[in-house]
C-alpha cells in the first residue's frame, strides 16, 4: 500500500504561489515572479509525473483493475450523518492523467509567459491568478466528491473570468469575461440542481460511493417519473447541462470565442487545454452513472455530435486565427463528448470512454501547441487577422515547424497524436450509431480544410508588407512550443488503453484499418483542398463565398446565435421579467423598509416628548405609576 | 374625648393646615415659616408619644438646622421680596388629582388592614437605654448604622463644602 | 391604641402629609420649595415608624432609631441640594426648575 498523501502538495503549492504572488509580486521584479510561477508548477509536474508513474506502474492491481483510491481526504462539512462534504485527493486513472495534462500544460504556459507577457503591466497579476486557476483545475479533476468538484468547478471559472478581463481597459474584453461568467454560471445552475436531485435521492456525494459497483444511483430515483425520465435521468441531464456550458457545447457555446479577447497564454491553458474539458470530466467521472441512464448518455452523444459540426462549419469562414482555433476546440470537444456518449462500459464495450479520454490527452497538447504557436505569431506581427499575414515560414521557422505539427495533428495524420485518438473515436461512433458516424467522419476532413486554410493563410500566401521584420519568438517562447510538438508527435504511442479504461482494467486495443484507411483519406482530401485554395493566393475562396451566398453570410455570423441570445434577453427577459421585478423590488419591498422606518421616525417624534428634561413630570409619571401598580395589585388582582 | 386625643387632632390640624400652606404660599419665606411650624408640631407630636428625645432632635435638628439652611439658601438664592408665580392650571390639577387618588388609595388600603394594638407600656424611654442601644452590637444594637451614619454625615459634609466653593475661575 | 388614639389616626393622618408633600413637589417651580415639599414627605414618615413603633411593638425602640436615623439622613440630603441649588444658581441666575431641561431628546 503506498502512501500518496503527498499529492496534496500538488494542489497545495499553486495556491500558496496564487497567494504569495498576489500579495507580494508588484514588489519585485516582474521576472521573480515569473519565475516563483514557473517554478512552483515545475514542481508540481514532477509531482505529478512522480504520482502517475506510481500508480500506473507500481501500484499492484486489484481484481485485474486498477485502484480507486483516496489519496488525501478531510471532511469539511458534515451535513447529516451519510451527507458530508470533504476536501480530498481521489487517484483514479483519469484523475491522474488529467494531473499530467494539466500540469503539463500549465507548467509550458507558465514559461512562456514569461517571454509573452513581458512589457505588460499587470504581469504579477497574471502569473498570480494563473496559479490561481492551476490550484482550481487541478482540485477540480481529483475531486474526491461532487460538492468538491462543484466548488472548484466555480473557481476554475472565477479564474477564467479574471484571466479573460486581463485587460480589463478595453471594453471587449470586460464584456467577454461577463459573457463567460454569466453562461458557465447559468449552466452551473444546472449543475447545481443535478447535484441537489442526485445526492437528496442517493444520500451521498462521494464519487466512489456513487460510482463504485453497488451505487445507490443504481437502486435509488428510478422509480419516479416526471415527463417520462426518471429522477436519476433528469439529474444526470441537469449535471450535464453543467458540463455543457463549461465545455461550450451547443447551444452554451457563445462564451469561447469571445474568450479570445485574453491573452493568448491564458487561451492555450484555459480555452483549449484544461477548462474546457471539465465538461467532459464529468461526464467521464459519473460515467458508470450515464451508462446507468442511456436517455442521458443519448442526449450527450447528440449534442457533442451537433456541437462538432455546427463549429467546424463556422471555422471554415473565421478570420481572426483565434477565433478559428476557438472554434477548433469546440469542435474537438464534441467529438469527446460524443465519444463519451456512444460510449459502453467494461472492457471492449467501453472504447468510446477509452477513446475521449485519449482524445482529450493529446488535444490537449496539440491544441495548446498551436495557441502558444498562435500567440508568436501575434506577438510578431502585432494583429490577430489572416488576412494581415502571409508567408511567415521564412520569419518564424521554429513557430512554423511546430504550427505544422500541430496541425498535421489535429488533422488526424499518421504517426501524429491526433491519428490514433480520432481514429478510436470513429471506431467506437461506427459501431454505435452510423448518422454519427458519418457526421464525424464529414467533421475531420473540414478540421483538416480549416486548419489547413489557417496554415496556408499565415505561413504562405503573398507576403504583406510589415511595419517592421517579424522576428522569431524569444527562447522562453519557442522551448514550450518545441517541447509540446514531441508531444504532439509522440502522445499518440501511449499505450492508452492499458492505463484509462471505462471500467479501469486494461485491455489490448487494434486498429481496425477499415476506419483507419478511409479517415486518413478525407484528411488527405481536406489538405489537398485547402492547399490548392490557399497556398497561393487565388480567387477561388471569394467567389465560393459569393457563390454560397446565404450559407456563407450566416456561418461567418456565427449563424446568428449571438443575436437571438441578444434578443431573448433585452426584448423579452428585460422588458418582461426583469422591469416588473425590479419595479417590485424598488416600491414594494424598498417601499415596504422605507415605510418602516418613516413610522419609526414619525412615531419617534411623537413620544420623545416623553423624555422632556423636565423632573417634575417625571416625577408626576413615577408617582402615577405607582399608584397605578398599586390599585391594580391590590384591589384588581384577585388570584 | 380623651385628652390624648385632643391633643392629638390639635397637633394634626395645625400639620396638615400649614403642610397646605407650605405648599401653597406664593411667598418663599412665608413657605420656609410653615414649615418650621409644621415640624414643631411634629416635635409635639413626639412628645405626645412620650419619645422625649427624639422629639428634641426633631427640634434640633430638623427645625433648627434643616429649616435654617433652607432658610440661608432662600436668602443666597432668589429675590425675597418677588412672589412666587402660579402654576399652571392643568399641572396642578393633575397633581392634585394624584395625590388624591394617592391619599385614597393608601387611606382604604389601611383600613382595611387589621393591626394588632397592644396597649400602651407607661415606661418611659430614657437617653441611656438610647446611649446603650445606640452603641451595642447584640441584637438589638445599632453600631453599625451609627458608624455607617458618621461616615455618611463626614461625606455630606465634605460634598457640600466641595460642590458650595467658590471657583477660581 | 395609644391612651384612645387608634393607629388608623395617625397612618390617615401621615398619609395626608405625604400626599400634600407629593402635591407640593410636583406643583412648585422653586427648587427651594421642592426641597421643602421633600422635607414634608420624610417628616411624614418619621411620625409613621414612630407611631408603629409605639403602638405595634411597645417593647422595642426600633421605630425611634429609625426615626433618629431618618432625621439624619434628611439632614445630610438637605446640606447636599442646597449645595448644588447654589451651584446651579451661579451658572444660570436663575433656580427654575424647568429650565433645567438639558437632559432631554
Amino acid at each position: 500500500m503506498i502512501n500518496f498523501s503527498y499529492t496534496i502538495w500538488i494542489l497545495l503549492i499553486p495556491l500558496i504561489v496564487f497567494v504569495v504572488t498576489g500579495l507580494t509580486g508588484h514588489k519585485f521584479k516582474p521576472i521573480v515572479t515569473g519565475i516563483v510561477g514557473t517554478t512552483g508548477l515545475g514542481v508540481v509536474f514532477l509531482l505529478s509525473v512522480f504520482t502517475a508513474y506510481k500508480y500506473f506502474f507500481v501500484l499492484d492491481k486489484v481484481g485485474g483493475a486498477f485502484q480507486r483510491l483516496l489519496g488525501f481526504n478531510m471532511v469539511w462539512l458534515r451535513l447529516t450523518e451519510k451527507l458530508h462534504i470533504d476536501i480530498g485527493v481521489l487517484l483514479d486513472p483519469i484523475s491522474v492523467m488529467m494531473l499530467i495534462v494539466i500540469s503539463t500544460v500549465s507548467f509550458m504556459v507558465h514559461l512562456y509567459s514569461i517571454g509573452y507577457m513581458r512589457e505588460e503591466k499587470g504581469f504579477a497579476r497574471f502569473f498570480s491568478m494563473l496559479s490561481l486557476f492551476s490550484f482550481s483545475m487541478l482540485g477540480l479533476v481529483v475531486a474526491t466528491n461532487i460538492f468538491q468538484m462543484y466548488i472548484f468547478w466555480e473557481l476554475v471559472g472565477v479564474s477564467s473570468y479574471l484571466l479573460i478581463g486581463f485587460y480589463y481597459e478595453r471594453d471587449s474584453a470586460v464584456a467577454a469575461s461577463k459573457k463567460a461568467f454569466i453562461v458557465t454560471r447559468f449552466a452551473d445552475l444546472g449543475f447545481l440542481i443535478g447535484i441537489l436531485v442526485l445526492s437528496y435521492t442517493t444520500g451521498t456525494f462521494d464519487f466512489l460511493t456513487l460510482t463504485g459497483p453497488n451505487s445507490p444511483a443504481f437502486t435509488s430515483g428510478q422509480g419516479i417519473m416526471f415527463l417520462g425520465m426518471s429522477t436519476m435521468t433528469w439529474s444526470m441531464i441537469f449535471v450535464f447541462m453543467g458540463g455543457a456550458g463549461k465545455s461550450a457545447m451547443f447551444p452554451l457555446h457563445i462564451w469561447l470565442p469571445d474568450a479570445m479577447e485574453g491573452p493568448t497564454p491564458v487561451s492555450a491553458l484555459i480555452h483549449a487545454a484544461t477548462m474546457v474539458v471539465a465538461g467532459v470530466y464529468l461526464v467521464a467521472r459519473m460515467f458508470p452513472i450515464y451508462h446507468h441512464e442511456q436517455s442521458a448518455l443519448d442526449i450527450v452523444a447528440w449534442v457533442g455530435g451537433f456541437t462538432s459540426l455546427f463549429a467546424a462549419v463556422i471555422a471554415c469562414t473565421q478570420f481572426d486565427i483565434k477565433r478559428v482555433l476557438a472554434y477548433s476546440t469546440m469542435s474537438q470537444i464534441g467529438y469527446m463528448m460524443l465519444a463519451l456518449g456512444v460510449s459502453g462500459y467494461g472492457g471492449e464495450e467501453g472504447l468510446g470512454y477509452m477513446a475521449s479520454m485519449f482524445h482529450l490527452f493529446t488535444h490537449a497538447f496539440f491544441k495548446a501547441l498551436l495557441f502558444l504557436g498562435a500567440g508568436a505569431i501575434i506577438h510578431a506581427v502585432h494583429s490577430n487577422y489572416m488576412y494581415e499575414m502571409g508567408g511567415l515560414r521564412k520569419y518564424l521557422p521554429v513557430t512554423h515547424a511546430t504550427f505544422l505539427i500541430a496541425c498535421l495533428a489535429i488533422a488526424g495524420i499518421p504517426p501524429f497524436a491526433g491519428f490514433f485518438s480520432k481514429d478510436e473515436i470513429l471506431v467506437a461512433a461506427f459501431h454505435a450509431n452510423k448518422v454519427l458516424f458519418a457526421m464525424e467522419y464529414l467533421v475531420a476532413g473540414m478540421t483538416a480544410f480549416y486548419m489547413f486554410r489557417l496554415y496556408y493563410n499565415v505561413f504562405w500566401g503573398r507576403e504583406q508588407h510589415y511595419h517592421h521584420t517579424p522576428h522569431e519568438a524569444p527562447a522562453t517562447m519557442t522551448i514550450p512550443l518545441i517541447v509540446l510538438a514531441i508531444g504532439s508527435t509522440f502522445a499518440g504511442f501511449i499505450p492508452f488503453t492499458r492505463l484509462v479504461t471505462s471500467d479501469s482494467i486494461p485491455f489490448e486495443a487494434h486498429t481496425e484499418w477499415g476506419i483507419a484507411i478511409p479517415s486518413i483519406l478525407i484528411a488527405l482530401i481536406g489538405i489537398g483542398l485547402a492547399t490548392v485554395l490557399y497556398r497561393k493566393k487565388t480567387e477561388i475562396p471569394e467567389k465560393t463565398a459569393i457563390a454560397l451566398g446565404g450559407l456563407y453570410k450566416a456561418a461567418y455570423n456565427k449563424f446568428y446565435i449571438d443575436e437571438v441570445y441578444l434578443f431573448i434577453t433585452k426584448k423579452i427577459i428585460f422588458n418582461y421579467v426583469s422591469r416588473p421585478v425590479a419595479w417590485f423590488d424598488r416600491h414594494i419591498v424598498d417601499g415596504t423598509m422605507n415605510g418602516i422606518a418613516y413610522v419609526t421616525n414619525v412615531a419617534s417624534d411623537r413620544i420623545k416628548g416623553f423624555q422632556s428634561g423636565q423632573l417634575q413630570q417625571y416625577a408626576l409619571a413615577f408617582v402615577s405609576g405607582a399608584i397605578g401598580l398599586a390599585l391594580l395589585f391590590i384591589y384588581l388582582w384577585t388570584n | 374625648m380623651t385628652n390624648n386625643q385632643f391633643m392629638f387632632l390639635l397637633f394634626s390640624a395645625v400639620i396638615v393646615v400649614f403642610s397646605l400652606l407650605t405648599v401653597t404660599s406664593r411667598r418663599i419665606l412665608r413657605a420656609a415659616t410653615f414649615l418650621l411650624f409644621v415640624l414643631v408640631s411634629t416635635s409635639g407630636m413626639y412628645f405626645l408619644l412620650r419619645f422625649n428625645f427624639l422629639a428634641a432632635i426633631q427640634l434640633t435638628l430638623y427645625a433648627g438646622g434643616i429649616v435654617v439652611l433652607i432658610i440661608f439658601s432662600i436668602l443666597l438664592t432668589s429675590q425675597i421680596n418677588d412672589k412666587l408665580s402660579i402654576p399652571p392650571v392643568t399641572k396642578r390639577i393633575y397633581a392634585a388629582i394624584v395625590a388624591v387618588a394617592g391619599i385614597l388609595v393608601c387611606s382604604l388600603t389601611i383600613l382595611q388592614t387589621s393591626f394588632v394594638q397592644k396597649t400602651f407600656d407607661p415606661e418611659r424611654v430614657n437617653v441611656k437605654t438610647i446611649g446603650q442601644s445606640l452603641l451595642s452590637t447584640g441584637k438589638y444594637g445599632y453600631s453599625l448604622p451609627f458608624e455607617v451614619i458618621s461616615i455618611l454625615l463626614l461625606a455630606a459634609m465634605i460634598g457640600s463644602i466641595i460642590l458650595a466653593k467658590k471657583r477660581k475661575d | 391604641m395609644f391612651e384612645g388614639v387608634p393607629i388608623y389616626w395617625f397612618l390617615i393622618l401621615t398619609t395626608v402629609i405625604f400626599f400634600i408633600g407629593v402635591y407640593g413637589f410636583l406643583v412648585r417651580k422653586n427648587l427651594i420649595t421642592m426641597l421643602m415639599s421633600i422635607e414634608l414627605i420624610l417628616n411624614s414618615v418619621c411620625i409613621n415608624f414612630v407611631a408603629f413603633n409605639k403602638i405595634l411593638f411597645p417593647e422595642h425602640l426600633e421605630g425611634m432609631f429609625f426615626t433618629m436615623f431618618i432625621i439624619a439622613v434628611a439632614a445630610a440630603e438637605a446640606s447636599v441640594a442646597i449645595a448644588i441649588i447654589i451651584n446651579i444658581y451661579r451658572r444660570i441666575v436663575n433656580i427654575d426648575v424647568e429650565k433645567m431641561n438639558e437632559m432631554k431628546y
